[in-house]
């Protein structure tokens, strides 16, 4: 068996023992998560040392690896088919990293304990599954699978708005994967096994224009498909205008569960994007490149705009994660080799900044219960209202304020740190493709820099003020989720070629498939 | 013609249940034995059901010339015989010692078994009263109680209507063809040219009736109202087996008299189409505002109404199987959903949505199980519902139906707001009372028997496709 399917159900036979276990067992409980977490973790390392780079996969069997392939529901030629290639490995490495670690940002969670760790290790599984699927079925049951568990730790664990956030973020991808389920079964109806003649669900025929029939010629069909599929992506990214689940969200969702959104779970969108609207629909994709691009741009710009009007850190960090995966779609739109790879190797750079920056946050909230910049006109004790919430934490809280002002640098794109590449690269191959799009998009790190230094400003510069004179410094545990992220931060900065030829072989080859199906369809 | 004896081997299910039906009379009758009614009825539709399934999959020919014998009328014979032996076993926990409350259920299970079968218009006219009276007064059953009493005058009311105009309609089918045989009727429509309004009427008035008994829009009116009054047990039995017999006896009229593409004066799939969307769109719409649950879930089931239509619209063998493999999904989620409703109800005399606050803490199995339901009601995968769903759209698709499937896909993410608000309820809420409500090892195995089928037909349900599949075999050509 493949070690992507030890992977994807470990999890789920740590949520049986878990049911075995008193719930009053509460160490007992997490230690457990963490062993299974941490086992996914250790066989995704091992499975990332033997990747083989040089393998394209996208749409040749021959070029996956680690690969499952077994029939599930033979009259409807429904398979069991995972595998990985270089769009998918290093978003499998990612979850199972940020699963581990948010396992022991999860450690001060008292309520329901049993509960919580359960939806979480269901989370993680419907999230591997979902980077490996390769059975378009398959891929739609992990995807939704992920919903439910996101909707009960937000809406039970969350903030005080916990009910309104977890309900909008479950009605809005509710609604997107619903659209994508009739594109799937419209694609199904249209695809024919090349051996059998059977219709198929694998989506690698799929990607085979010449095994697509008639009526998926048509144009407006075509059309009709790309926009089913790129809504239900959309919303996951979460592109302006299905956006707005987002800020609410990550300010009512756990720490935790903050750093698996934005680091994983938006990744979804781009990756679903990539894995699929590309090679199955080259020509329409190639149509409407220009708007993928134009949207990226707007995302990079509002986002950034409403991070710098955020009284509320974590609102800020939501937002500032909207405007980085604006980046990502703009790089993914550019079709030249440098963009797409700056896109997901922004993808897993942002990751890992973002899940650093959501941990941060949460460190802060859990010592000073409260995370405004500026406390809000509506703050309940009225001599606070206006006032700064913080300021001159660096006297106060050394090492917290260094690795947050490092994972801030990141986010802002500092070179030597490992987002400064992805968002270069992407920027550099979007230019030839959409000059004016990029120029403009350029101006968004400057924004980004304006609000992250006047955050920082605000926070650890200063005098630091008398109720905060008790606040401790970071302690073991949490540092013990953020040194990892620093250190791949750092390390990925200075030499990211372990990231990037990972990848590179299969992207360029996406690019190439794109081209070539566009060229085809005579564009 | 005559009728040879030999024939009755082929009606043997219906045999054991008329039999049983008079043992029940007489159980009820000896008053040390009343109290083991409900073990009676439970043997006596099992046994049905395994002579059901050793039928299996029947002759394809006609009995007594009126009476098919084919894979179809047996999964439905099957399907009727679990349905009311879950509803039975749902009573056990309410009802204690009402013999003749077990009598009423297995008759109506008789009833739907000959509507199954039905291929003559006498028959089925029949058959669907032998179902509607005992449902009648399973109603009322609650003597006490004004609500039960009103819910049973609705239904008699409706029913009264409905059924009359339904046999209007059977009269003007037969004076346009002479004949009340189902295949008579199909012979007269492929040889000789029919007035298209008289036709129209006909199929219009028939579908009115039938429709009263799915619940479809505009005959749902009853639905809710009885569906709050009656006894829960009874509630979740009128959800599932009436519906579906309703809808059987529509499949095979359909199926039979009018083949596919032979659309003068009556075109169904269209029909159909605007049947689907009207009452899934009304049922999701008119659920959001349901604060008792009973309510709530019976504007659910009209929405499912609407969506198992959606597989009579597309017309084809892939919407008809997808129809059969709904069905079954349905009856384990459906009785699931009522059963779980009152769990709590028993406990806090009301089922509105307050009593279920925090009902995650209170009860957690129930709750857990209970919102199993739902989302599979929603169509959330891995769980079954989410299947049924699939091959209800894919069938859609292929018949290149998309505005009804993006119809369909709009009301199934209204219903998640609905169902949501249920779950939002249990867990996401503080309960408001802490005594925990009790759940018996009775409760935790009925609730398992209904939950694992779901789950286990999310991840796998090949045989059942196929069952679904081979019984969509009607004995006319």
């Amino acid at each position: 068996m493949s070690p992507l399917t030890y992977m994807t159900f470990l999890p789920v036979v740590g949520i049986v023992i878990l049911l075995f276990i008193p719930r009053d067992r509460h160490n007992l409980i997490r230690w457990t998560s963490a062993f299974f977490t941490g086992l996914v973790l250790i066989i995704g390392a091992v499975t990332w040392v033997n990747f083989d780079p040089s393998k394209t996969g996208i749409n040749q069997e021959g070029g996956f690896q680690f690969i499952d392939h077994v029939s599930w529901i033979p009259a409807f030629n429904i398979e069991y088919f995972v595998g990985a290639d270089g769009l998918s490995m290093p978003m499998i490495g990612l979850t199972a990293l940020l699963c581990f670690l948010c396992i022991f940002a999860s450690w001060g969670i008292t309520k329901a304990v049993k509960g919580y760790f359960i939806m979480f290790l269901l989370l993680e599984a419907g999230m591997i599954g979902t980077f490996v699927a390769l059975d378009f079925f398959l891929f739609y049951v992990f995807w939704e699978i992920m919903l439910l568990p996101m909707y009960f730790l937000i809406g039970v664990w969350g903030g005080p708005r916990r009910e309104y956030a977890a309900i909008k973020f479950f009605l809005y991808t509710f609604f997107g994967s619903l659209l994508m389920l009739l594109v799937i079964i419209a694609f199904y109806l249209n695809t024919r096994d090349p051996v059998t003649g059977a219709h198929t669900f694998n989506m690698l025929d799929m990607m085979n224009q010449g095994l697509q029939g008639d009526w998926l010629k048509g144009g407006t069909v075509r059309t009709l498909m790309f926009f089913g599929l790129f809504i239900g992506f959309a919303i996951k990214i979460p592109m302006v205008p299905f956006h707005t689940w987002l800020p609410d969200a990550h300010v009512e969702a756990p720490t935790a569960i903050s750093v698996i959104l934005a680091g994983v779970l938006l990744k979804m969108g781009t990756y679903g994007i990539l894995r699929i609207s590309y090679p199955m629909l080259p020509d329409t994709t190639m149509q409407f490149a220009w708007f993928i691009a134009f949207m990226g741009m707007v995302n990079i710009i509002y986002g950034a705009f409403c991070a710098l009007a955020q009284k509320d850190l974590k609102k800020l960090v939501a937002y500032s994660s909207i405007s980085h995966m604006g980046i990502v779609m703009l790089g993914m739109a550019s079709f030249t080799p440098a963009g797409i790879n700056g896109a997901v190797f922004q993808m897993f750079n942002h990751g890992c900044v973002t899940a650093m920056l959501f941990l941060l946050v949460g460190v802060i909230y859990d010592r000073a219960h409260h995370r405004f910049l500026v406390y809000p006109k509506d703050y309940p004790e009225v001599e606070l209202r206006g006032k700064l919430g913080f300021g001159g934490l660096a006297n106060q809280m050394p090492v917290y304020s260094g690795i947050f002002a490092l994972a801030f640098f990141a986010a802002m794109g500092l070179p030597g740190l490992s987002a400064f590449i992805s968002e270069a690269l992407s920027f550099v191959g979007a230019f030839p493709t959409w000059q004016t799009f990029t120029i403009i998009s350029v101006f968004g790190i400057i924004i980004t820099a304006g609000y992250i230094l006047w955050a920082i400003q605000r926070m650890f510069l200063g005098t630091l003020p008398d109720r905060w004179k008790t606040l401790s410094d970071i302690n073991g545990r949490e540092l013990f989720t953020l040194i990892p992220l620093a250190a791949i931060i750092i390390f990925l900065g200075v030499f990211p070629q372990p990231v990037l030829h990972m990848m590179d072989a299969t992207l360029n080859y996406l690019n190439e498939v794109v081209m070539l199906g566009a060229r085809a369809a005579g564009m | 013609m005559p009728f040879p004896l030999t024939h009755l081997v082929y009606f043997s299910p219906e045999l054991i249940l008329i039999i049983g039906f008079v043992v029940l009379m007489i159980v009820d009758v000896i008053r040390p034995l009343r109290r083991g009614a409900g073990i009676v009825a439970l043997v006596i539709l099992g046994a049905a059901a395994i002579a059901a399934i050793s039928a299996w999959p029947g002759t394809s020919q006609t009995i007594f010339a009126t009476y098919a014998h084919d894979p179809f009328a047996l999964f439905f014979k099957v399907f009727f015989c679990l349905a009311t032996m879950v509803a039975v076993l749902f009573s056990l926990f309410t009802f204690k010692t009402d013999a003749e409350y077990y009598l009423l259920l297995v008759g109506s299970a008789l009833g739907m078994s000959l509507l199954s079968g039905a291929h003559d218009l006498i028959l089925l006219f029949l058959a669907i009263e032998m179902v509607s009276i005992p449902s009648y007064i399973l109603a009322g059953v609650y003597r006490g109680k004004r609500s039960s009493g009103e819910a049973a005058l609705k239904y008699v009311l409706y029913g009264a209507v409905s059924t009359g105009v339904m046999l209007f309609g059977m009269s003007l089918l037969y004076g346009l063809t002479g004949s009340t045989d189902f295949e008579m009727i199909r012979n007269h429509f492929l040889q000789e040219s029919t007035s298209p309004i008289t036709l129209f009427l006909a199929m219009l008035f028939i579908m009115a009736g039938l429709g009263y008994k799915i619940a479809m829009v505009p005959f749902h009116f009853w639905c809710p109202d009885v569906y709050e009054g009656a006894p829960t047990p009874i509630t979740a039995f009128f959800s599932v087996a009436p519906k579906a017999a309703g809808l059987a006896a529509l499949l095979r009229l359909t199926v039979t008299l009018l083949p596919e593409g032979w659309e003068a004066g009556w075109d169904w799939p269209v029909m159909f189409t605007l049947a689907s969307a009207a009452t899934m769109t009304l049922g999701n719409l008119a659920a959001i505002r349901q604060q008792n649950l009973k309510r709530l879930l019976a504007y659910s089931s009209i929405a499912h109404a609407g969506y198992i239509l959606m597989g009579f619209a597309a017309a084809c063998f892939l919407g008809f199987q997808a129809v059969l493999f709904y069905l079954v999904v349905y009856l384990f989620m459906n009785f699931g959903a009522f059963f779980a409703v009152d769990i709590v109800a028993r406990k806090e005399g009301s089922e509105t949505l307050r009593d279920f606050r925090g009902l995650g803490y209170r009860a957690p199995f129930t709750a857990v199980v209970f919102a199993i339901f739902l989302f599979s009601l929603v169509g959330l995968p891995p769980l079954a519902g989410f299947i049924g769903k699939f091959y209800l759209f894919a069938a859609l698709i292929q018949q290149h139906m998309i505005p009804l499937a993006i119809i369909g896909i709009l009301n199934s993410g209204v219903s998640l707001w609905y169902y949501v608000k249920i779950v939002r309820e249990m867990f996401l809420r503080d309960p408001l009372k802490s005594e925990p409500i009790p759940e018996g090892v009775g409760t935790k195995l009925l609730l398992l028997f209904l939950v694992v089928p779901i789950v286990v037909m999310g991840v796998y349900w090949s045989p059942i496709i196929a069952i679904a599949g081979e019984a969509f075999k009607l004995v006319a050509p």
